[in-house]
């Protein structure tokens, strides 16, 4: 059962906002994720039963779409996109540098939490590509040296293992 | 209809206006504050001119406004000076004071800021994009300036539905999602429909990855798609609309939340639009990141709430859709075409293109390619004209091999094909789609076998998993790629990739699986020498696979 707090009530107030339509239920997962990080058991079963909804049926809509993450990200995130302008322009030489250098695998983070490394297909920037976003920031033309350098400054007091 | 009359008036008041404190300005900056040059400082730019202004005291006679795209997205922040259209590239903040000092007070234009290339925008017509990078997109009144809702006013007061489906009819409009169904005749059949409530679903679930011209669209001029929208409701018959959204685009939501609050404020949106007894509200739905989503039926599943999976047809939205009522669902840039169609009516629109492909298409222009940005060309261009004349040729001098048209699901024409015109048939004819319109362009530097083997891996990620075909066809080409990509490939599996692709195409459900092989079944219709070199010689054109083989080899 998801705790009673600040941030329930933010979820409660939206789900009464959109009456507890469940044709809301990708808008609710939405805002869920945005209030909580990220999806976890407790708060799925905390909408599918305020949605009156099977967990499966709630469950299953999560997991369908990509946007929505069931695992906490680390405290840096950095996403590669792959779209296909990027891919043309080399984002996988960049991907597999930053998983190297790391040691972390695309769709997880590294054992200490600190560096998670997601893909996406697309963010748009296909002009600028390749284009990776690095805390939410967008970097284009981005290459691995950059993206690298960019990273080890993040992390810089923090002791992630590199190689 | 006395109402609308005296609406119509306000507007033409809010219009004149605008227009009077627009001429007061001598000089309008327009700084573009769309996703291409927001993150790479496009606000700051703006603050910086906004202060620069007052700091040489020429505020009252300069206009700094935020605009949505004017398309050049690779050399962003864009900022375009009138009168003159004098568009300055790559503009920083520590850029802007010497364009005010130089450009406004001085009047010197900084040549060697300026993007000097008149061949992007030369063969291009703007009809969808009329706006963009024009007009203020968070302002109703830009809008209502540059003529806005006047086609719906002119709807309300001098036209009935009918009228106005014969008009979208005669104009020969197609839909542009990707398949091309005419839009009147999709209209028509909402509109018989006997069925109560009916709903509008407007496409902007632009999962194709590399394209992005729909989200300019909505970040430049999100009222010509509501306006869009209410003449399609007032047509069919509709009294609630849905804008489809991807959640990955957070400004074209703002943008788009903003417009539909100004809409409401001003009665052009809810009860009695305008005085009359016409009633339309718009609410936006969020995608989660589902490229089948952009299939008509599966669209329907996720604005209810559910799984993005496609069902068979019929029954068709048109009759029974959202909650099992009549829905039509078009594109937003079908939907912007609308209020241009309206006002100068159909057959103006017609003459424009080719005759079965009429009007424009926007692209978005990515890839090995000089200018690549957010194109908007007459339906009919050749996709030479596309890549060498408005895209400026292949970047880096490198050498071109193919050009992908339609997305993921689209398909890899080569050199040859480049005097193609481009329309929805003639791209079917050659195995590729109009798709929502992506161009990717392909050097020589890229082999198109992993090309294809990039996009099947896309499609079988995006593969709701529904129906066999698509998905366990396309796991099945994926493991022959993986071997010829790895040197354990043989003559006959180009034999089974196209059995399979053939079967892929004409068994699965959707769209999505019947589009998917288009990139194996061209690659392996103009490019086989390279699925030969792989597999017999063990060589990769372009140097790009057997790289883990040869590291295995050295170790």
């Amino acid at each position: 059962m998801l705790r009673e707090d600040k941030r329930r009530e933010l979820l409660d107030n939206f789900m009464r906002k959109h009456e507890y339509d469940e044709s809301a239920l990708l808008e609710i997962l939405h805002k869920t994720q945005e209030i909580y990080g990220y999806l976890d058991n407790e708060s799925l079963m905390y909408v599918a039963q305020s949605l009156n909804l099977p967990p499966s049926h709630v469950y299953g809509v999560a997991t369908f779409y990509s946007f929505f993450k069931l695992k906490a990200a680390g405290e840096h995130v950095v996403t590669g996109c792959l779209g296909t302008a990027c891919y043309v322009k080399g984002v996988e030489e960049i991907m597999q540098a930053v998983e190297r250098e790391f040691n972390v695998k695309r769709g997880e983070s590294t054992a200490d939490g600190k560096l998670s490394l997601f893909v996406t297909r697309c963010i748009g920037a296909c002009a600028m590509a390749p284009s990776v976003v690095i805390d939410g920031e967008v970097m284009g033309k981005a290459t691995p040296e950059l993206v690298i350098n960019k990273l080890k400054l993040l992390l810089g007091g923090n002791k992630t293992e590199t190689r | 209809m006395e109402g609308t009359r005296l609406k119509l008036g306000d507007l033409q008041k809010i219009a004149e206006h605008e227009v009077d404190f627009e001429r007061a300005f001598k000089h309008r900056i327009n700084v573009c504050c769309s996703s291409g040059c927001v993150p790479f400082g496009a606000f700051d730019v703006l603050k910086a001119f906004q202060e620069a202004v007052k700091e040489f005291g020429v505020e009252k006679e300069c206009k700094v406004a935020r605009t949505g795209c004017v398309g050049t997205c690779a050399v962003g922040p864009a900022v375009v000076i009138e009168p003159g259209d004098y568009l300055y590239q790559n503009v920083t903040p520590d850029k802007v004071r010497q364009i005010v000092r130089d450009h406004i007070v001085l009047g010197l234009p900084v040549k060697d800021m300026l993007y000097q290339n008149e061949a992007f925008f030369k063969k291009q017509h703007r009809l969808v994009l009329r706006n963009a990078g024009k007009i203020d997109p968070t302002r109703i009144q830009d809008y209502i300036a540059a003529g806005g809702y006047a086609a719906i006013v002119k709807c309300l007061a001098t036209m009935t539905p009918q009228g106005v489906i014969y008009e979208v009819l005669g104009s020969g409009l197609r839909g542009r999602g990707g398949a091309g169904f005419p839009t009147g005749q999709k209209w028509s059949l909402v509109a018989r429909s006997h069925s109560s409530p009916k709903y509008i679903v407007a496409n902007l679930d632009e999962g194709d990855p590399g394209v992005f011209a729909n989200r300019t669209l909505a970040e430049a001029d999100p009222h010509a798609i509501l306006e869009g929208m209410l003449i399609a409701a007032y047509a069919v018959g509709a009294e609630k609309g849905y804008i489809y959204i991807r959640a990955e685009y957070p400004l074209a939501i703002e943008t788009l939340q903003k417009a539909i609050a100004q809409a409401r404020a001003m009665s052009l949106l809810g009860e009695n639009v305008l005085e009359t007894s016409f009633k339309f509200d718009v609410e936006l739905r969020f995608g989660a990141g589902a490229f089948v989503a952009g299939e008509e039926t599966a669209i329907l599943a996720s604005v209810e709430g559910r799984r993005a999976m496609p069902r068979p047809r019929p029954p068709y939205p048109a009759n029974s859709g959202l909650w099992g009522k009549p829905t039509l669902i078009q594109n937003v840039e079908t939907l912007a075409n609308i209020p241009l169609i309206v006002l100068n009516g159909g057959a103006w629109f017609s003459k424009i293109g080719t005759g079965k492909c009429t009007g424009t298409k926007c692209f978005s222009l990515t890839g090995k390619v000089n200018n690549p940005g957010i194109i908007e060309v007459p339906m009919g261009i050749t996709l030479h004209e596309v890549v060498f004349d408005v895209g400026g040729g292949v970047a880096d001098n490198r050498k071109f091999k193919a050009v992908l048209v339609g997305g993921p699901s689209g398909g890899c024409l080569p050199e040859t094909l480049l005097e193609l015109p481009i329309d929805y048939d003639s791209l079917t004819r050659v195995g590729a789609i109009m798709g929502s319109g992506g161009i990717v362009v392909i050097d020589d530097k890229s082999c198109m076998v992993d090309t294809a083997k990039f996009f099947t891996d896309f499609c079988i990620d995006e593969s709701c998993g529904k129906c066999t075909p698509c998905r366990a066809g396309l796991a099945k080409i994926k493991e022959i790629f993986e071997g010829i990509t790895r040197g354990e490939g043989n003559l006959e599996d180009l034999a089974t990739l196209e059995k399979a692709s053939i079967y892929i195409r004409d068994a699965s459900l959707c769209g999505l699986g019947q589009t998917a092989p288009n990139p194996v079944i061209t690659t392996l219709r103009y490019f086989k020498d390279e699925y030969v070199r792989h597999i017999v010689d063990k060589v990769c054109p372009a140097d790009r696979c057997f790289k883990n083989v040869k590291e295995v080899n050295k170790q």
